[in-house]
């Protein structure tokens, strides 16, 4: 998608009708998320033990870390029995798993999938370099600190992590849920126009809807 | 001594040889005979395989240098091929129609130092920086750390520990 792309213009139909369409308004919602409230302690307490125990992963790479992910599904190490699985789209998943450095290309791809996500969701960032830029942390093109532009649940430092490291945070990240401290989802829709801010600061060319779910 | 690059010699008078390795030699050429010469090298000497494409800012000199490195699978030889633009005035022929590959390189050259490639296929569309408003990143008047620093929110408090020192303190507290 392009910048054009998302400006009003007119079209034709296929019944060679021209018609005028306003893409951001008509094919996106332009709403901003919204605070979950849990409804019942107790029930959202049954709740949070069920989705402590089903982490889908959004199988999305974005720097080197990503290579320490693949152990995770062999034999060897086998994050299958903790209820870990990898997914291949973000509406299926519940956790973005942000594998090391991003550039600012990548981080708007990132941003695109986190949205997407059904709530509730959780975010683990691997790696120094989402923490203070590792050793990209003089780079022109890869973000610092990743809790400025989405709500991060765990961060697992080492450049790389080993795969002992990540079921290590994945074992956290259960913990926190548990707790119901895995309130990423409504942190952002709560921040959402600091977060917004942020990620506008770097991305020069926003060419895509505010919040596209 | 002679050098695999005598004929070229003939024909290229202004080309000058410098062996580097018994299988690498440097070519440089002006701007303007640069695509005559690789075409020259391809289509007669047999250098069909285009390895890389790269530049070189030489600030102090005010010029860019363009580096082609050409490889001939025949002769197990490879060729780099150099040449000297103005760095005020960056632009270059394109030889994409030689190598369709060579159209990405210019295209991240055009991103990363600014050298354009007038006709060279999608060259001004962005390449891995979107939305860049400052000068090309890779050029050394650019000032990387600071720009990182204004604008990515560094972490406060990163320093730097003596892992020995440190685990030495963390793991025998008594000792020390
Ligand atoms: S922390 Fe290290 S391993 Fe991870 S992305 Fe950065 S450089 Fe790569």
């Amino acid at each position: 998608m392009s910048k054009s792309d998302l400006e009003k213009r007119t079209v034709m139909s296929p019944d060679g009708e021209p018609i005028e369409i306003n893409p951001l308004q008509d094919y996106f919602c332009d709403a901003h998320p919204k605070v979950h409230e849990p409804v019942l302690p107790i029930f959202e307490k049954f709740l949070n033990w069920a989705r402590s125990e089903s982490l889908w992963v959004l199988g999305f790479g974005t720097g080197c870390g990503a290579i320490e992910m693949r152990p995770l599904m062999t034999p060897r190490f086998d994050a299958y029995r903790f209820g870990i699985q990898w997914r291949p789209t973000p509406r299926q998943s519940s956790v973005f798993i942000i594998s090391g450095y991003l550039s600012v290309k990548t981080l708007k791809r990132v941003i695109r999938s986190y949205e997407q996500m059904q709530n509730p969701k959780f975010v683990i960032a691997l790696g120094s370099c989402t923490i203070n830029g590792g050793m990209y942390w003089d780079s022109y093109n890869t973000i610092k600190r990743l809790d400025h532009y989405l709500p991060v649940d765990v961060y697992i430092a080492g450049c790389m992590p080993r795969p002992e490291a990540i079921l290590a945070g994945f074992e956290k990240l259960k913990e926190l849920i548990r707790q119901g401290k895995g309130e990423g989802a409504n942190l952002y829709a709560q921040n959402f126009d600091w977060y917004k801010a942020n990620q506008k600061k770097i991305i020069k060319d926003w060419d895509m809807p505010d919040y596209n779910w | 001594m002679s050098t695999p690059f005598d004929n070229i010699k003939t024909v290229f008078r202004n080309a000058e040889v410098k062996p580097q390795r018994q299988d690498l030699y440097h070519l440089s050429i002006p701007k303007e005979q640069l695509v005559a010469l690789v075409t020259h090298l391809k289509e007669v000497e047999g250098y069909l395989h285009l390895v890389q494409l790269t530049a070189v800012d030489w600030i102090e000199k005010n010029q860019f240098q363009l580096t082609y490195i050409l490889n001939n699978p025949t002769k197990r030889l490879d060729v780099m091929v150099k040449t000297f633009i103005d760095r005020d005035n960056p632009t270059m022929d394109t030889i994409h129609h030689m190598w369709e590959q060579a159209a990405t390189y210019q295209r991240e050259l055009r991103e990363m130092f600014g050298i354009d490639f007038p006709g060279s296929p999608r060259v001004d569309k962005p390449f891995i920086l979107e939305g860049w408003d400052n000068i090309p990143p890779y050029r050394r008047d650019f000032d990387t750390k600071k720009y990182a620093e204004e604008t990515y929110f560094p972490r406060p408090g990163r320093e730097t520990n003596d892992p020995k020192e440190y685990m030495k303190k963390k793991l025998y507290p008594d000792e020390i």
